[in-house]
């Protein structure tokens, strides 16, 4: 397992070496800084802010003294500080560097906000994600054909198939409107995330629902389900022990997958109830061209799929004896 | 002569499959009529696909049919609420505004023109808060949605199917190292990918213009892109296991080419998994195009699409007034759409794998 | 000696989108106790739905279950309800299956699978559950039962899984044991050995078994008496040796003809019973044998025949009986 873990760093750190050099010289070399939207400067102050944040050194310097903690600032004049040392360690020390956009806060300071935020929602989505589409998909399952399994079925496809803005939409309006139970925007209150995270997790609800259903059925038409009966176990035994285990795993592996879904979509999703979550942060660095903010999030998200799907690939191993964990 | 009563759940328990074994029917059909006929036999999937081909006709006939501009800005107050068909079903007010038609488009709008002249649908289903009619908007939305959720599924075709053959018929260390590039690239979280492909391709717009390249096309190649990993790894999967199979070898033993092999043998099956896919992948790209809208990387106005319709619609939600239409009636159209294709390729993929029968 | 299972006139009926299929029709066997049944036929004669419809595991819709009675002792499992079902199978009535492999959770280990037959049953506690499953194992001829007892079935072979198997059914002493094809999926050798252990463990319990088989040899082996099925019908009844002496029923003929045999001169074509083994959902009137028996004739196809006895303790559905046992020397 140590072996499969090393392995799996390593590649991840191919990934991400790859990820970051390819979307770092993407940026700079496509016309257009960061500033471009300012008013029009003092060229004087502009050299400075150029500077200042290095933008006026070659770009593969710019690189290494993004990555890593060298001291590459020759002059002492005019640096963050300002004593003389640089104090940006670079990325492999964890620091991401200044916000070029909000000028007041670093790029950790700005996920340390945000993310805690992002992922409550996340996993709020998650949850709803989960005991929807568990539910729904065992009894789908065992009452199968029947009306209860045709209308859950049904619910499923919906919810697959609207964007789920959409589905935001018509929450707002039922339960802000016509049913003014819940906040409609904003953060504060556990409550302020429940509508949200429904709205960001349904479309996983509905996939789960499916997932699970087939799974069940498929379990439940094998052999050892009818040895099960034959021994003369209650039907509740044989439906907790013998077929969920192994009706359940295809619901394990969606989960890397699925986690990946919801960081994506929670962006949409925090604009709309105005969640301050690193979400919104990401499409605004993009378009406002504040490259170390947006290399941040990239790279905190890669780090986060990547690591969740090593964990479910771990945890499948766990659940089936019959899967060793293969040289990947 | 009671019968034992009935278990409370079907906690299935026997093989259905192997006790009425003795019953299947031996009609020696293709895999093609097979798959056909029970495709008839799922009513779900049956009016599905009605209700897709129904659709599809409306939407290739927009500009022939009598419906108000998508585009013509009456800039008033508010949006105006549905107005029934039988309260007034058409009026005199049509005013022949559109973006850049092409020739054929162009030359059906004049059709139209000269059969209905001045005469056109009411606001059948309200207009949005820019005065332009929610029904035609929606018509002319699915032209383009439609029209990239398949260009852009065909681009991942191409790419994912090529690759996927590639490789999975080489098989050994190229495959593997194929796959394991697949692997890398499927980590990459590709939204930022198109964000950044897109705010690139946003800068250098003028240039490609030049070319005769237009945003849309971009778009495609873009989506494309990023959905033909899945498309890779099932071919792949789907070649490597045929390689191996029986029926594979029994067909070199008597004597077929190659190329026999690949065409008659190696394509329908691949073919079968690659058409379900597809049909699944509409759909979702179909949502990514509505994501992007939202996030204003999509479809540009005045050109309109569903995406830009759900994003118009989630945007007035207000307190004061809810102007209901705005949600309700793309989004049905979006729903009921998707549903079809989603239930359609689901009926696809029951009644092309044979593995799967029973089991529903 | 008592009789362990008594079925009398049991019929399966499947309704079907195909249409309606009688699967088993009026089938009636019985079993004294340390005695082994054998039920012998090609795919699709009946005889595993047979067993399913004594144990109750017969899906209900489609499946209707009809019989004048079943009774296991003095007790009618056809008057039965599905909780009463529940407590009989693997208790008194235990079945083992065809497939090892796919009979057993392949997410358990051995020990959890043979423990919850003792605690469902039997209420006792893990502990003790888990001494007396060792005891099942060793007494099936596993070696170092206790350690075997953590392991999952797929760390197993084939032979060991079905001996699993086999140690799971007997584990409450049940009065009948039903095996299905126990030896099919086995190599060869290990198919003797696993049916030695079946004949040691019937000595030592005085369980009632009712093999079922497609394989003759299996049968000849281990049976004392058996039954012939053919499209969902008993087509022969009898002791297992005069069988094979001198088979009563076309069939039976045509099966034994297709044994190979050592002494034919090589050369000679092997012998196949002609045509197919019928449709169940368009089956003919008459005798379903009729379309490919040598000796059909009018009558044949008139009504189902009736089941004659041509020598005593030999029963045999056949116009021909007599003479066939005339023929074969029975008589």
């Amino acid at each position: 397992m140590i072996r499969f873990l090393w392995r799996r760093f390593l590649w991840f750190g191919l990934t991400l070496f790859c990820v970051v050099s390819v979307s770092f010289f993407l940026m700079r070399s496509v016309r257009g800084g960061p500033f471009d939207n300012e008013r029009s400067l003092n060229p004087a102050i502009e050299r400075n802010i150029q500077a200042r944040y290095h933008l006026d050194w070659p770009q593969w310097k710019q690189f290494l003294h993004y990555i890593g903690p060298l001291n590459l600032a020759e002059d002492g004049a005019e640096l963050i500080g300002g004593d003389g040392t640089d104090p940006f360690g670079g990325i492999l020390t964890g620091d991401f560097g200044p916000s070029f956009k909000y000028r007041d806060f670093t790029v950790n300071d700005i996920i340390a906000q945000s993310l805690p935020i992002s992922v409550s929602l996340g996993s709020i989505a998650l949850l709803w994600a989960l005991i929807l589409g568990l539910t729904a998909g065992i009894a789908s399952a065992l009452y199968r054909n029947t009306k209860t399994d045709v209308a859950l079925r049904l619910a499923a496809t919906t919810g697959i198939a609207l964007p789920n803005f959409v589905i935001a939409g018509f929450l707002v309006i039922l339960f802000v409107f016509l049913m003014p139970l819940l906040p409609v925007a904003g953060y504060g209150t556990p409550q302020h995330l429940l509508l949200p995270g429904f709205a960001l997790g349904a479309p996983f609800a509905a996939y789960i629902a499916r997932l699970s259903r087939t799974g069940m059925l498929e379990v439940l038409s094998q052999d050892h389900i009818r040895t099960a009966h034959a021994k003369g176990l209650p039907a509740r035994l044989v439906l907790l022990r013998h077929a969920l285990k192994g009706g359940l795993l295809p619901v394990v592996s969606y989960l890397g997958p699925a986690t990946a879904g919801i960081l994506t979509g929670s962006l949409v999703i925090e604009r709309i109830f105005a969640i301050p979550g690193t979400g919104s942060h990401f499409v605004n660095s993009a378009l406002n061209r504040d490259y170390t903010l947006s290399m941040g999030v990239t790279i905190l998200y890669t780090v986060l799929v990547y690591g969740l799907n090593t964990v479910v690939d771990l945890a499948y191993t766990f659940l089936d004896p019959r899967i060793k964990l293969e040289e990947s | 002569m009671d019968q034992p009563k009935r278990e409370r759940w079907n906690l299935g328990g026997t093989q259905m499959e192997s006790l009425l074994k003795e019953i299947a029917r031996f009609k020696g059909e293709s895999l093609w009529q097979d798959a056909w006929r029970r495709l008839k036999a799922s009513r779900a999937s049956w009016w599905a696909l009605v209700f897709l081909a129904a659709f599809g006709g409306v939407s290739i006939l927009a500009p022939v049919l009598p419906l108000p501009s998508p585009t013509a800005i009456d800039l008033q107050i508010e949006p105006q609420p549905p107005v029934a068909p039988w309260t007034q079903f058409g009026n005199n007010g049509y005013r022949p505004e559109y973006w850049d038609l092409n020739a054929i488009d162009e030359s059906l709008v004049s059709l139209r023109q000269s059969v209905f002249g001045d005469w056109q649908f009411s606001n059948w289903l309200g207009t949005d808060s820019k005065g332009r009619d929610i029904l035609s908007r929606i018509i002319w939305g699915s032209r383009t949605s439609i029209l990239v959720a398949i260009a852009a599924t065909l681009c991942s075709l191409l790419i994912g199917v090529s690759y996927g053959a590639t490789s999975g018929f080489l098989g050994g260390r190229i495959d593997n190292l194929m796959m394991r590039i697949v692997d890398v690239l499927y980590s990459i979280p590709f939204i930022f990918v198109v964000i950044f492909l897109i705010t690139i391709v946003n800068e250098y717009r003028i240039e490609l213009d030049r070319r005769g390249i237009n945003r849309e096309i971009v778009f495609y190649v873009v989506i494309g892109a990023i959905y033909w990993l899945t498309m890779a790894r099932v071919v792949r999967g789907q070649v490597l296991s045929l390689r191996k199979t029986e029926f594979v070898e029994a067909a070199r033993v008597i004597g077929a080419s190659s190329t026999r092999i690949v065409f008659v043998h190696l394509v329908p099956n691949v073919l079968s998994i690659v058409i379900v896919y597809l049909t699944l992948t509409i759909p979702a790209v179909m949502l990514f195009e509505a994501f992007l809208s939202f996030l204003g990387l999509g479809i540009e106005p005045p050109k309109v699409s569903w995406g830009l319709l759900a994003v118009d619609g989630s945007e007035v939600i207000n307190p004061v007034k809810i102007y209901w239409w705005l949600i309700v009636f793309p989004a049905a159209a979006m729903g009921a759409t998707l549903l079809a294709l989603n239930i359609l390729g689901d009926g696809l993929r029951d009644a092309l794998d044979p593995k799967l029968r029973g089991k529903d | 000696m008592a009789t362990a299972l008594d079925v009398r006139d049991l019929s399966v009926r499947f309704d079907t989108q195909h249409g309606n299929v009688q699967a088993v029709d009026s089938v009636s066997f019985s079993i004294e106790e340390g005695e082994t049944l054998g039920l012998v036929g090609e795919s699709g004669s009946g005889k595993s739905v047979s067993s399913l419809a004594v144990m109750g595991l017969v899906p209900s819709p489609p499946g209707v279950v009809t019989a004048d009675a079943m009774l296991l002792g003095d007790r009618d499992l056809n008057r039965f309800d599905a909780e009463a079902l529940r407590r009989v199978r693997g208790k008194e009535v235990a079945m083992v299956f065809q497939d090892p492999m796919t009979s057993l959770n392949p997410l358990l280990t051995v020990g959890r699978q043979l423990t919850e037959v003792l605690e469902v049953h039997e209420g006792l506690s893990q502990a003790e559950a888990l001494q007396r499953a060792a005891r099942g194992l060793g007494d099936v001829g596993i070696p170092a039962p206790e350690e075997r007892l953590a392991a999952y079935p797929h760390e197993l072979s084939g032979g060991m899984r079905q001996r699993v198997m086999i140690a799971m059914a007997l584990l409450c002493n049940p009065k009948v044991l039903i095996a299905d094809e126990p030896t099919t999926a086995l190599d060869v050798t290990i198919q003797a050995q696993i049916l030695e252990l079946m004949k040691d463990l019937q000595e030592q319990h005085g369980t009632a078994i009712l093999l079922i088989t497609h394989d003759l040899g299996v049968v000849a082996g281990m049976s004392d008496r058996v039954n012939v099925m053919y499209a969902g019908r008993i087509v022969e009844t009898a002791a297992t040796a005069p069988l094979f002496d001198a088979p009563c029923h076309p069939y039976t003929q045509g099966l034994l003809g297709s044994i190979p045999d050592l002494t034919r001169v090589a050369g000679e074509n092997l012998y196949s019973i002609p045509g197919q083994p019928p449709d169940l959902a368009e089956l003919p009137a008459g005798c379903a044998f009729a379309p490919r028996c040598e000796r059909a004739r009018e009558e044949c196809g008139a009504g189902v025949p009736a089941t004659l006895e041509p020598a005593p303790e030999r029963r045999s559905a056949c116009l021909d009986a007599e003479l066939l046992a005339k023929e074969g020397g029975a008589l």
